[in-house]
């Protein structure tokens, strides 16, 4: 058992589509919420295989894509300080701001590095000691809980030096955000596989409960996605709204308690900004008070002048309508224009999570 | 972001594990899965296992698709016994 190849077989696969084609009693429409989805779908052609049955719509899930500009742009300043190290996960780094990216800035001096781990940034700040080093906190339920263990860790070794700049955000509220705006028409959610793991597919009750919709959690590789997308047909087909777990190698009801309680100890729940959402109440995380010595946005003073007008290009850019499953990437009129992954106008094009780079790498201008 | 991928647990030294990833050795940290033992197979997330993967559960799930094409299987059947059926009548 590898988890990976057994979970690839095409010939299973054509029995699954198949499967899917005889349970479906009229079209239907699922939004991935994870932009890990959205990838996995592309890369192997899932959504052209259910053409007709199901239609597939690619939601919130990239972290870095609804990621305010004003956040951005912050983190940009925040990079100018003299003293100041930002540690970020890769995909951040080309992220446009309003003026701006952290790639800019490093090539003007800004020191930026870039990390796998929350715990690589630790160690910067252990090598660094005259350094600030801020640790960008980026990422959903899946990531918090890593980025809560190094807060921890850093209280625990007596680091003053560490700190972090949360923009952490919950996919719960996110998803209620787009069912309630009811811009889109949704029969059912693929719910989030590796966020899954640490809240417990029993977060997502809420679906059936609150929405009369049926969600069903998956894994990334291509038989996972259609095994769920089985059990959501099924569930329609029954008009039995329910939450089914198709990812049970790697999830549980109840979800990971140690990642839970670290994220409870050091994060508390209020309002945040949104990419193409808005402002969602309950939706971020922040640093407690207790940990605020650890808290980027109370230690370090970020430069007033730090947030610009958007330029013409970025005003056209459609990411937000993108986000919330409105408009497809090749409806965008900068898509595969102006806006490439060489030339990315909006984090949906640089982000490996974005639609829009996931459209561009493997579907073409197919809508 | 959530990319998470499966790697087998070689060795445990206190709160980090030695995993394989493509032939090389990484370590990572169990301070989310203090649970996991040498041999088992855990997600791995920015450098933390975030969950332990439960073997028996990923092989029912693999049943579930052998179940699927052995229902097919009966499905073809039958339909070669329709033909047949309709070719002897006619």
């Amino acid at each position: 058992m590898r988890y990976t190849d057994e979970y690839r077989d095409p010939q299973a696969a054509r029995r699954l589509i198949d499967e899917i084609g005889r349970t479906t009693l009229a079209p239907f429409s699922i939004m991935e919420f994870c932009g890990g989805h959205t990838h996995a779908i592309m890369r192997y052609g899932i959504r052209q295989m259910l053409e007709g049955h199901v239609h597939m719509l690619s939601g919130p899930g990239c972290p870095v894509c609804v990621t305010a500009d004003v956040d951005i742009d912050r983190v940009i300043a925040l990079a100018t300080v003299p003293g100041v190290m930002v540690a970020t996960f890769g995909d951040m780094i080309r992220v446009p701001g309003t003026r701006s990216s952290l790639q800019q800035a490093r090539a003007t001096g800004a020191d930026v590095r870039i990390v796998y781990s929350a715990l690589d940034a630790l160690e910067l700040a252990q090598q660094n000691p005259d350094a600030s080093v801020v640790m960008l906190g980026i990422g959903f339920e899946t990531t918090v809980p890593t980025v809560a263990a190094s807060v921890i860790q850093a209280q625990e070794m007596g680091l003053t030096n560490y700190f972090v700049y949360s923009m952490h955000k919950l996919t719960e509220p996110a998803t209620r955000g787009i069912l309630d705006a009811g811009e889109v028409h949704l029969d059912a959610v693929l719910g989030p596989g590796h966020v899954s793991a640490i809240t417990g597919w029993g977060m997502w009750e809420f679906l059936p409960r609150d929405y009369g919709i049926p969600c069903a959690i998956s894994g990334f590789e291509p038989l996972d996605i259609l095994q769920a997308v089985l059990d959501i047909a099924r569930a329609l087909r029954d008009g039995e709204p329910r939450v089914s777990n198709s990812y049970r190698r790697g999830v549980t009801a109840e979800g990971n308690a140690v990642a839970q309680s670290l994220v409870a100890r050091v994060f508390s729940v209020d309002a945040a900004e949104w990419r193409g959402l808005g402002e969602i109440p309950d939706s971020g995380l922040w640093l407690r008070p207790e940990y605020q010595a650890f808290d980027a946005r109370a230690a370090i003073e970020i430069p007033e002048d730090a947030i610009a007008e958007p330029s013409p290009e970025r005003r056209a850019c459609r990411c937000g309508e993108v986000l919330r499953g409105v408009m497809t990437p090749p409806e965008c009129p900068l898509y595969d224009k102006l806006c490439t992954p060489a030339t990315p106008i909006g984090p949906c094009m640089v982000s490996a999570e974005g639609s829009c780079a996931a459209y561009y790498r493997y579907g073409g201008s197919i809508i | 972001m959530c990319l998470a991928v499966p790697l087998a647990v070689k060795r445990i030294h206190g709160a980090l594990a030695d995993v394989e990833i493509g032939g090389v050795m990484r370590q990572v940290s169990l301070v989310l899965t203090p649970e996991a033992r040498e041999g088992d197979y855990v997600l791995v997330h920015t450098g933390f296992a975030i969950s332990v993967l439960n073997e028996s559960e990923a092989q029912e799930t693999l049943a579930l698709f052998a179940e699927l094409a052995e229902a097919e299987r009966q499905l073809d059947e039958e339909e070669a016994l329709r033909l047949s059926d309709t070719e002897a009548g006619a």
